[in-house]
């Protein structure tokens, strides 16, 4: 049973090394130089890159193959996999469900057992997401931890490339291959400049014995009852294991997801202006006013959530509006910060379930958008913030998966990494 | 459910400068959701204002030729070219 979790499979066979014997499938908006990247869109069904984005060199050097490119949403818009110009992807551990998104294609492709491991990007929980929905652990590092050159970008402020795989430690091995400085990503930085270091494997030891865990109580207040319940019974289990934990409040987590759509969108209106057909992309081969030729390829080459994000982006940085939704975002951003910032003087870790909800069934959310962006009410913090997060599959429900995600301080990527193999 | 007016006809200036064409029902689908959708970004009126830490600063490196895609590369996706370049729609 095919889930549609692949784009194009065409294999890239890597050097020798740590991930020798290992498939590690590629979300499609990383860059694989001869192989075509898509990004889930018709804009770019027949794009191919001349260059390695930086991650996919690391995983050749370490040995790696490269089975194929994932499917995803659109440009990384959206929460189910179901933007994608290719098709929706299945949840291969509850069928007729979504598997999340928007890298959907690398947590199916890994769930299902199509894949060792495989490479998402979390922009406000594409990595997180779809780890929790089908089951597997998902890390969004630190931005600044991975290089994003070779990344298409959607919201370069926002966005990371991470590991999902069946287990802790094999996300921790595949995040040490990635992570490091690079040149080509002036945004990255150096963990060792940050009283850290990228031995992330060695962590994986299951060791929380006085392990202080703080949970955000606004992150359990719309969250569904049975994803609360398997919540606090996996907090149990590790408090059995020596952690302990008490509930903090970060009121600026009410404002989240609003201010993470608005800065999201706002910087894809201006990534995705590029796309006009002419240097690459979708060229309806329209001649006249270059300006109706440019709209003319868009309208032919973006689906109807990317077309949704350029617009609302386009809107709140129009004259009249940028001090009303761009500056507020801003300040929204710079308060969560300051509430996570303070909530780590008080706990090692934070602890909230990684979606609010179970998995949609395929098609729900599709007609109604801000039904699906308030679905990211947990993790769309954690980009704002820029810390690093794991998502790790807990409870009993074997029909629907729920996930358990970690927030550490910032580089503190060791923090979750321990904590979250106390338990996957 | 919304009090905030987005009509197709502000839908339609947005698309323009955002250089994509819309069709009649994308205009109408648009305008009611984007009514939902910015009163639901107005509650970010409640936001205090707030002190930003500068967290990025300028990374400078030595100005020097290094090795980058030949022009061929740079090409190789273009839908059109001509004479080693891009080659844009044709203005009547």
């Amino acid at each position: 049973m095919s889930h549609n979790g692949y784009i194009t499979e065409e294999a890239i066979a890597g050097e020798d090394g740590p991930l020798a014997g290992k498939t590690v499938a590629v979300k499609d908006n990383i860059s694989t130089e001869g192989v075509r990247t898509t990004c889930g869109s018709a804009m770019l069904e027949e794009y191919v890159p001349p260059y390695d984005a930086t991650v996919v060199d690391n995983l050749l050097d370490a040995g790696a193959t490269i089975p194929g490119k994932t499917n995803m949403d659109e440009f990384g818009m959206g929460t189910t996999t179901e933007t994608s110009a290719f098709g929706p992807v299945e949840n291969p551990a509850a069928p007729g469900h979504v598997p999340g998104g928007s890298s959907g294609g690398s947590a199916a492709v890994v769930a299902a057992g199509d894949a060792d491991l495989a490479l998402g990007t979390d922009t406000g929980g594409s990595v997180r997401c779809p780890a929790a929905f089908c089951g597997v652990v998902g890390i969004k590092p630190t931005y600044g931890l991975v290089s994003r050159y070779g990344l298409i970008a959607y919201a370069n402020s926002l966005e990371q490339i991470g590991p999902i795989a069946p287990s802790v430690e094999e996300a921790a091995e595949l995040l040490e291959v990635i992570a490091g400085p690079d040149e080509r990503d002036a945004t990255t930085h150096d963990a060792r400049d940050h009283g850290t270091d990228y031995e992330y494997a060695p962590a994986a030891d299951g060791d929380v014995d006085g392990l202080e865990i703080g949970v955000p109580t606004e992150l359990l207040d719309g969250a569904e009852d049975t994803v609360v319940e398997q919540f606090w019974a996996a907090i149990e289990e590790l408090e059995a294991q020596g952690a302990s934990y008490h509930e903090v409040s970060l009121p600026s987590l009410e404002h989240a997801v609003e201010a993470y759509y608005v800065i999201a969108m706002s910087e894809a209106s201006s990534n995705l202006a590029r796309f006009d057909g002419v240097r690459y992309g979708k060229s309806g081969g329209y001649d006249g006013n270059w300006n109706d030729s440019f709209a003319k390829s868009r309208e032919e080459g973006f689906g109807e959530e990317v077309k949704r994000r350029v617009l609302l982006g386009t809107y709140a940085l129009s004259a009249g509006y940028q001090d009303k939704y761009y500056k507020k975002a801003q300040d929204a951003r710079a308060w969560v910060q300051q509430d996570f910032d303070e909530a780590f003087e008080d706990a090692d870790v934070l602890a909230s379930p990684t979606m609010p909800i179970t998995p949609f069934e395929m098609g729900e959310s599709l007609d109604d958008p801000l039904k699906m962006y308030l679905a990211d009410a947990n993790t769309t913090p954690v980009n704002l913030a820029n810390l690093p997060a794991i998502s790790v599959p807990v409870g009993d429900d074997s029909e629907l998966p729920v996930g358990l995600q970690i927030v550490g301080p910032s580089f503190g990527e060791k923090q979750i990494i321990r904590a979250g193999s106390a338990l996957a | 459910m919304s009090d905030y007016d987005v009509g197709p006809d502000e839908v339609e200036h947005i698309a323009e400068l955002a250089r994509v064409e819309l069709d009649e029902a994308e205009r109408t689908l648009f305008a009611e959701q984007f009514g939902d959708i910015l009163s639901y970004f107005e509650t970010l009126d409640e936001v205090p204002e707030t002190e930003r830490e500068p967290e990025l600063t300028n990374v400078m490196r030595p100005d020097e030729q290094r090795e980058c895609l030949s022009q061929e590369e740079a090409l190789q996706n273009a839908p059109e070219t001509e004479d080693g370049q891009f080659k844009g729609p044709r203005v009547s």
